[in-house]
């Protein structure tokens, strides 16, 4: 029966366990696709790339990859690793340490005749850029050349699915760059899931087709990089995500017009609002680039736009880009926006200045759902 | 120069290292893997001919080899003969006097292995037994060397435990380091110089041959 093309080369994963370590996690990865973990340590992302790889085996729950059971706790399958064609590569890159990075390689060959696998390790080694250094030690090479054998011998493999455990975290940051560009490049190459395990989050929005936020074994929300940056399913899922404008508002309804109510603030919101029943509390989200700065003394149309006045209570300035935080006369709750430094400066931004904003009503993400006892607390 | 003591020693020394061997290899990587509430007790176990004085090990030795204690009689019922005063005892006497000298330095070893290197073989595919034989035992060997010189040189040197288990039967069970001391016993400085040279000259050699062959190695741990 020819496969659908829709599972074909797909991983899925939806494992569940109460403990040791807690999982709830559900997420698919298509052939060809770089999907990202993220979330902070201890949220089981290395867990999850382990029970892919069968070096962990969770209570309950399945792993399937091109349209083959690798694990179904129901039928008390779990297939070996070494049946499950899986190229890995670890934090700390596990090169065999006795072995030449040639050797390294030829040992992930073993599908391959004999004869022909010292030719091709070599052959992987040109392809992540290691020709000429076939014959050296795991010591006698640099922290960017030993994450290229491990590649290498991840890729060497054939595998069905790459699973990547924080791959660039124990090389410096100009090496980081070149690994991160050359990952993008071999993509194109290789058309098989790629799973990336990051607690870098910038390096998640770089590489990664979708985002999948984990905390406390538990995937929180899975999508494209943007949607999520913009439309975090949750309070806790936005502040995994450092996003900061987070706020508590009301629905309310004023001559038969939906708006939402921020201590004294009636907001516009673009949409969304009409499913939310009047009255309820809830959460919004604002991504600080939907943060308009008014220009002191010469008003502009935009200004009209959910206008709100506040106080600078923090401004930091990194390199061109100053970070500016808002307090209010209503609550503890702050804004806060990046704007160029010299911007800041023109509009004469300091501390303890008072400043007038306009929030986008395009840019207001709802949250209805979230009880707001347990997230409040949280935060 | 005692000739007859000289190979008594090197084929109990020779003996000893090649049955700790698969000992010391089995026992070191099941303590250095194992998770179990009893480890602690298994390790001062293997540990304590390290510190018991050798003139006690040799007491209980010679009294479990006895015909009255359950090891000496089923000895005897087995082979006919027994265990004291043979060269079989000393042999015996000699495995467990240099247990901890073979499973130590290989379970350090095993230890030293970050426990993903194996993972990395199994999601290479290699078995189990591939591991082993690949990774996990070349990474050994400079353990395994060190564990058989120390076994080596501690049996050409033990003295009290063979003393009190084997006596000193010429031929059977005097070894070089008895024989001497039965030179100077008897006032014959210069055999118990002799021997003690080439003593001096065997361990020197042996060491120095075990230790070259486990520094001959590029690599080093990462």
């Amino acid at each position: 029966m020819p496969r659908l093309a829709e599972t074909e080369g797909r991983l899925s994963v939806a494992l569940h366990q109460a403990g040791p370590i807690p999982l709830a996690a559900e997420f698919e990865c298509a052939a060809g696709e770089l999907l990202a973990l993220v979330g902070p340590s201890g949220s089981g992302k290395t867990t999850l790339l382990r029970a892919i790889a069968g070096l962990y085996r969770p209570a309950a729950g399945h792993i399937a990859c091109d349209g083959e059971a690798w694990f179904d706790a129901d039928r008390g399958l779990a297939r070996r690793p070494q049946e499950r064609r899986v190229g890995i590569v670890f934090q700390d890159y596990a090169l065999f340490p006795h072995l030449t990075a040639r050797d390294n390689v030829r040992l992930a060959l073993g599908h391959v005749e004999p004869g022909a696998r010292a030719a091709r390790a070599e052959q992987w080694l040109a392809r992540v850029r290691l020709d000429g250094l076939a014959g050296r030690y795991p010591a006698e090479l640099s922290g960017g050349q030993r994450q290229r054998v491990a590649l290498a011998r991840a890729l060497a493999r054939e595998p069905r699915v790459l699973l990547l455990d924080e791959p660039f975290s124990a090389v410096d940051q100009v090496t980081r760059r070149r690994l991160q560009r050359e990952l993008a490049l071999l993509r194109e190459a290789i058309r098989i899931p790629i799973v990336l395990v990051t607690h870098d989050l910038d390096e998640a929005v770089a590489l990664a087709d979708r985002l999948c936020v984990l905390h406390g074994g538990r995937t929180l929300q899975a999508g494209a990089p943007g949607e999520l940056l913009r439309h975090p399913a949750s309070p806790e899922v936005a502040r995994l995500l450092d996003r900061h404008n987070v706020f508590w508002g009301e629905v309310v309804t004023v001559a038969g017009q939906r708006y939402l109510q921020w201590g004294p603030y009636r907001l516009e919101v673009a949409e969304g609002l009409e499913a939310v029943a009047e009255g309820t509390r809830l959460a919004w989200y604002l991504p600080d680039s939907d943060v308009v700065l008014h220009r002191r003394g010469r008003p502009s149309r935009g200004d009209r736009e959910n206008p709100v006045s506040g106080r600078v209570i923090e401004m930091v300035i990194l390199g061109g880009m100053a970070s500016i935080t808002l307090g209010f006369d209503h609550g503890r709750e702050t804004l806060r926006f990046d704007i160029a430094t010299h911007a800041a400066r023109r509009n004469g931004l300091a501390r303890g200045e008072s400043v007038t904003v306009s929030l986008l009503a395009g840019g207001i993400h709802l949250m209805p759902g979230v009880d707001p006892a347990r997230v409040e607390e949280s935060t | 120069m005692d000739w007859a003591a000289l190979s008594v020693s090197l084929r109990l020394a020779a003996l000893t290292c090649l049955v700790l061997l698969p000992v010391g290899l089995l026992l070191g990587r099941a303590l250095a893997r194992a998770r179990f509430r009893a480890k602690p007790l298994c390790e001062a176990l293997v540990a304590l001919p390290l510190v018991l004085p050798p003139t006690v090990l040799g007491f209980y030795l010679m009294m479990g080899f006895g015909q009255e204690a359950p090891l000496g009689a089923l000895w005897q019922r087995l082979t006919g003969s027994g265990l004291n005063f043979t060269f079989t005892g000393i042999l015996l006497a000699s495995l467990v006097a240099n247990l901890p000298f073979a499973v130590q330095p290989v379970q350090r070893a095993f230890e030293a292995i970050p426990p993903n290197l194996r993972e990395a073989a199994w999601c290479s595919g290699l078995s189990p037994w591939q591991t082993l034989w690949r990774i996990e035992l070349p990474l050994v060997w400079p353990g395994l060397v060190s564990a058989l010189a120390l076994t080596f040189a501690h049996t050409l040197g033990e003295f009290g435990v063979i003393l009190m288990v084997g006596g000193a039967i010429d031929g059977e069970t005097r070894t070089l380091a008895i024989a001497i001391y039965d030179r100077v016993q008897a006032f014959d400085e210069t055999g118990a110089a002799t021997m003690s040279a080439m003593l001096l000259a065997v361990s020197f050699v042996t060491i120095g041959v075990v230790y070259g062959l486990a520094g001959r190695r590029r690599w080093r741990h990462g």
